[in-house]
């Protein structure tokens, strides 16, 4: 490939005035992305469930520094003495201790590391992957269009959550199982939002002009067509990653998670402790309950105003 | 109408029949060996073979899932290999009492749902009307299980309002049963509340202002009259879609609290099928929640054809 001028070929012999509007509409793309944002950071939902989202990443990151305990080991006093099974909240254990005398607490902030893995990581391949298929079977139509839509149907007409089971049961439950078909179950409703967005996109003019100057569709896609509809993208994979957090929980609940019990995942001490709900042995099911609450109730503040502010 | 019906039915069939190919793929082609899981670690080689030839383990593929096929069809899911007994005579108790609980939990929830929707659009961009949306988008984020561990905890067991666990004495009365039940329809209410008063909002803000319902009240209607005549009759077509594909997908997250709440329902029942590695009893339960989930879209887009004559014309793909 010839480099004679930087970007070549035949465009950069155009007088330069040809190339003044396309620096406007940059300028005037970061503006609008700019007036967005403003839009965002001044929105107390955003604010809220950014910070939210933001203290659960920090307990990911430090929580050998957070915790007060081994999250794998009952708790041990300072003197040596363990402190016992079953204890309502205290001074020593925040939160209280679970049914082998762990610290329920250390366990809590543990146990944001994994939701953290697996949601995010699902989201985004599902986003991935949805945006492809939805790119394609948008522009393309015809009969490729016609089999994905009626397989998306087919997706869509049973709970995530059940398929998710019938998978589990024949592939396992590693976490690359895990994510990879909670992934694929989120591309179906990915791919059907992106696939409206595209052919919205693809009726209008400067799609029929880029046709028109013989562009191949491997271009118009990646070129035209997606930088006019990251705005959708961004809001799926907010809206994906609160439904990514919701599935995996559940899942973790329903005893699908990677791992072994003593991994310390707020899904998995649920299922192991909720029986002591009971015997009014409240805090080692209630306080991992709360955690997935907030983050969820954080994720899906930031999806629904970045979902205001984008058809705004 | 006829026609439109035939139509809509159709394409259903097409949606379930793929939904039963992806079912199959799941549990047929994968490395999994429902016969060794059966006869268990220590069975015999004898043993082994003659479960894979009573389950069908080495008829071809095509064979295999024309079975699953007929099974479907004619509701008949041969025998539990795990339990032993026809699935299904597990099936339609446990639907039965599924069943009871969904009805319970949409009783409650598409009416105040409705109400909660329309009075927000028309106290659009109040105080009232941002609290219910922000109330329903937090309270549809929450997984099942975890506000039903909050009701069970705090409304069961702290204030023992109503049972914390759902499963009443046998014999019990219909009035009994749900008020075991209240707690997890409590949970189903939650999480739905909140989609279907958002469609019901939008709609309705739509209805409000479009122009028949200017006319309406300028020609001096009663404003019960245009609410219930013009605004809801309009409003209340994509809550209806919304509600049909929702009660479909209610009984996955039925799954936790029939698991959380000790109640014997399809979700208990294919939750322990999974654990079980019983394909027999999961293949059937899926199948029957598709089904349910085919009849209810079904029967929303008729509603739908009933309240607006123009949707019989159009059928979206």
């Amino acid at each position: 490939m010839s480099d004679d001028n930087g970007s070549g070929g035949p465009e950069t012999d155009l007088v330069p005035a040809a190339v003044e509007p396309e620096i406007d509409r940059a300028a005037e793309r970061r503006q609008a992305r700019r007036e967005r944002l403003r839009l965002l950071y001044r929105s107390p939902a955003f604010v809220i469930g950014t910070l939210i989202v933001a203290f659960w990443i920090f307990c990911g990151l430090f929580a050998d520094v957070i915790a007060r305990y081994d999250p794998l080991d009952p708790v041990r006093l300072a003197d040596g003495s363990i402190l016992g099974a079953r204890l309502p909240p205290s001074s020593e254990a925040w939160f209280g201790t679970d049914q082998i005398g762990r610290d329920v607490y250390s366990r809590v902030i543990w146990g944001s590391r994994s939701v953290l893995l697996t949601a995010p990581s699902a989201a985004i391949l599902a986003v991935i992957m949805g945006t492809l298929l939805g790119l394609v079977t948008g522009f393309y139509r015809g009969i490729v269009d016609d089999v994905i839509s009626r397989i998306i149907e087919g997706f869509l007409s049973i709970p995530v959550i059940l398929l998710a089971l019938l998978a589990a049961t024949t592939l396992g439950t590693s976490r690359v199982v895990i994510i990879t078909v909670i992934a694929v179950l989120f591309t179906p409703v990915v791919t059907r939002t992106i696939r409206a967005a595209v052919i919205a996109e693809a009726e209008l003019d400067y799609v029929t002009s880029a046709r028109l100057r013989g562009e191949g569709g491997f271009f118009i896609m990646t070129r035209e067509i997606y930088p006019n509809i990251t705005g959708t993208v961004v809001v799926e994979l907010t809206v994906r990653l609160g439904y990514a957090i919701f599935t995996v929980a559940t899942l973790a609940f329903l005893g699908i998670a990677s791992g072994d019990v003593t991994t310390p995942d707020w899904g998995v001490d649920i299922n192991q402790t909720f029986v002591l709900i009971q015997s009014n042995q409240w805090w080692p099911t209630v306080f991992p309950a709360l955690a997935i609450a907030a983050l969820v109730i954080a994720v899906n503040l930031v999806a629904d105003t970045i979902d205001r502010v984008n058809k705004a | 109408m006829g026609r439109f019906i035939l139509r809509r039915l159709a394409l259903s069939l097409v949606t379930l029949f793929i939904l039963i190919v992806i079912v199959f793929l799941l549990t047929g082609v994968f490395p999994s060996d429902p016969a060794r899981t059966i006869a268990g670690p220590f069975a015999s080689e004898e043993t082994y073979q003659l479960i894979r030839d009573r389950i069908g383990s080495d008829d071809p593929m095509f064979t295999q899932f024309g079975r699953l096929l007929v099974d479907t069809a004619t509701f008949d899911f041969g025998v539990s290999y795990e339990l032993d007994t026809p699935v299904r005579g597990l099936i339609i108790p446990a639907l039965g009492r599924s069943a009871l609980l969904v009805a319970f939990a949409l009783a409650m929830t598409i009416p105040i749902s409705i109400a909660a929707g329309v009075y927000a659009a028309r106290k659009k961009d109040t105080l009232i009307d941002r609290s219910i949306v922000t109330v329903g988008v937090s309270s549809a984020a929450i997984p099942e299980f975890v506000s039903g561990i909050m009701l069970q905890y705090f409304v069961g067991i702290r204030l023992g309002w109503f049972p914390a666990i759902a499963d009443a004495p046998d014999g019990s009365s219909l009035l009994t049963q749900l008020n075991y039940l209240m707690l997890p329809a409590l949970a189903i209410l939650l999480v739905y509340f909140g989609y279907i008063a958002r469609v019901a909002r939008a709609g309705s803000i739509e209805a409000i202002e479009a122009d028949y319902t200017r006319t309406a009240y300028m020609k001096g209607l009663s404003n019960r009259k245009v609410v219930s005549g013009h605004i809801l009759r309009n409003s209340l077509q994509p809550t209806v879609a919304v509600i049909g594909t929702q009660i479909g997908y209610l009984f996955g997250g039925l799954v936790a609290l029939e698991v959380l709440f000790n109640y014997k329902g399809l979700g208990n029942l294919i939750l322990g099928a999974a654990q079980k590695q019983d394909l027999a009893i999961l293949q059937a339960g899926i199948i029957t929640v598709a089904i349910i989930f085919m009849i209810a879209t079904l029967a929303a887009d008729i509603t739908i054809a009933w309240m607006n004559p123009r949707a019989r014309l159009d059928i979206k793909g």
